[in-house]
């Protein structure tokens, strides 16, 4: 659902078993016969390529059968409704969905009147669990540690499930986290309900002061149209990551973004494809990440 | 501890000593078995068989002057129980070259109703294509599920289902002993 509730020790078991994950990928036959026989059915609600392909590499990584259902082909068109679907689908005899939704909070109703398991994988602005998971333990994986670093989120704060989901497994795992951005797009601005509280900073160049990892997140050009910012240009001028800006973040600080890049705007070519740039590595771990919460959501005991 | 009655009994059935005689023991077997160390691979299974691999390959160097690659293997994405009870945690399988046309020896402490071992086949046939495998055990107790047997065993020791022979190493555990628990 989210990681709220997820303790240290669960994100150890997570990135331990993801380990386990990343060597199976690496073998010459990846694939193991894990989960043979258990079906997971992806259902998104909204576009994504890197999440469900992502998913449905996992699933097929361990041998359990995927199907993968989009709204726009499905009887959702015709008018069905979210649960009525995804009873369908229980009906049909699957172990697990994966599924994204525009609305918040959709996973939690979908949960609560059904058996099978549920994986979040986005739900509206609220949270993008998989992705936070994904984004920690690639910093584990480079910098030996997570207690203690300092992490920089930056850009359109306000419309990120992925900041969110990552402000709260950061929180947990011991990282100090600056959220920064134009005022407009930072929660607590608009009396935003549900972000705990976190140092926010407006400046970039002083944000970036000594990080260890820098965050870009993605512009969601699709919902700048309630005037919250002045112009592309603008946000551009203030808040793309460059290389000079880079600069001022510890030697060796990672830069992440959880894709997909808006090349020009968050990030400079150079940036995003430059030597501290983890990002391809971001999409290789989901896989290992999500091969790991498949086998501990599906393994369990009966 | 133990939790199956009021008293759990001990016994030592190899002692540190024990142990180190064995180990040399099957060493020398296996190096007479495969005439020579040259083309061996050992994989030690998780999580005792592993510095048990180490100490086959390290005795083998200190005899034959051959250094034996070791790896470690995870068998759990390849049990036949997930179903029924549930995810094992899994540790990364390292395997240190390519085992195709080697002779592998799958090493493990306690040999008992063969369904790791079983487990153990399958995940080595998927890293290629063996001239052989042989399968090294501290222990042999018993009470086999499947038609399997071990090439080089430490000891054979009779037991009860009820009872369980713990596998301690200096390694893992901080000393040396098999012990048999009934309680």
């Amino acid at each position: 659902m989210d990681v709220d509730d997820f303790s240290v020790a669960d994100y150890d078991l997570v990135f331990e078993t993801a380990d386990a994950m990343r060597e199976v990928l690496g073998r010459e036959i990846k694939k193991v016969p894990t989960l043979r026989g258990k079906s997971v059915v992806t259902v998104f609600f909204e576009p994504s390529t890197r999440t469900r392909v992502s998913f449905e590499m996992a699933a097929k990584a361990l041998s359990a059968d995927c199907t993968s259902i989009a709204a726009a082909t499905s009887s959702v068109a015709k008018g069905e409704s979210l649960l009525d679907t995804l009873r369908t689908i229980q009906s049909l005899g699957a172990d697990l969905v994966v599924m994204r939704h525009s609305a918040s909070g959709a996973p939690y109703l979908a949960a609560r009147h059904l058996d099978m398991a549920i994986v979040n994988a986005g739900d509206g602005c609220h949270a993008h669990p998989t992705q936070a998971l994904l984004d920690l333990y690639t910093i584990r994986r480079h910098l030996g540690r997570l207690a203690g670093l300092k992490a920089v989120l930056v850009g359109d704060i306000l419309h990120s499930r992925v900041a969110r989901s990552n402000l709260s497994a950061m929180t947990t795992l011991g990282l100090e986290v600056t959220l920064c951005g134009p005022p407009s797009l930072l929660p607590g601005s608009n009396g935003d309900a549900g972000w705990p509280a976190c140092p926010v900073e407006t400046d970039l160049d002083r944000a970036l002061e000594g990080a260890d990892v820098v965050m870009g997140l993605r512009l969601q050009l699709e919902r700048q149209e309630q005037g919250l910012l002045p112009s592309i240009r603008e946000y551009v001028r203030s808040y793309q990551i460059t290389r000079e800006r880079l600069a001022r973040a510890r030697p060796g600080a990672l830069l992440m973004h959880p894709g997909p890049v808006n090349e020009g705007v968050e990030l400079t070519p150079d940036v995003a494809h430059g030597v501290q740039s983890v990002i391809e590595e971001q999409v290789t771990n989901g896989v290992a990440i999500r091969m790991a919460l498949l086998y501990l959501l599906l393994g369990r005991g009966q | 501890m133990g939790g199956k009655g009021f008293f759990v009994a001990e016994k030592v059935i190899l002692t540190e000593a024990d142990i180190r005689r064995a180990v040399t023991r099957i060493a020398h077997e296996i190096v007479e078995r495969n005439q020579g160390a040259g083309d061996l691979v050992f994989l030690g299974m998780h999580t005792r068989g592993v510095p048990l691999a180490h100490r086959l390959a390290q005795r083998i160097g200190e005899f034959e002057g051959v250094e034996v690659p070791v790896g470690a293997l995870d068998i759990a994405f390849y049990r036949d129980d997930i179903p029924t009870r549930g995810a094992p945690p899994v540790r990364p399988t390292t395997i240190p070259e390519s085992i195709a046309g080697k002779a592998v020896v799958l090493v493990d402490d306690v040999l008992y109703t063969g369904r790791s071992i079983r487990a153990a086949l399958d995940a080595v046939i998927d890293f290629g294509r063996p001239r052989r495998i042989q399968l090294a055990v501290l222990v042999d107790r018993g009470h086999r599920e499947l038609p399997i047997r071990a090439d080089y065993v430490g000891k054979n020791v009779p037991t009860s289902r009820s009872e369980e022979v713990q596998v301690r190493l200096q390694e893992v555990d901080g000393l040396d002993a098999v012990v048999l628990v009934t309680g």
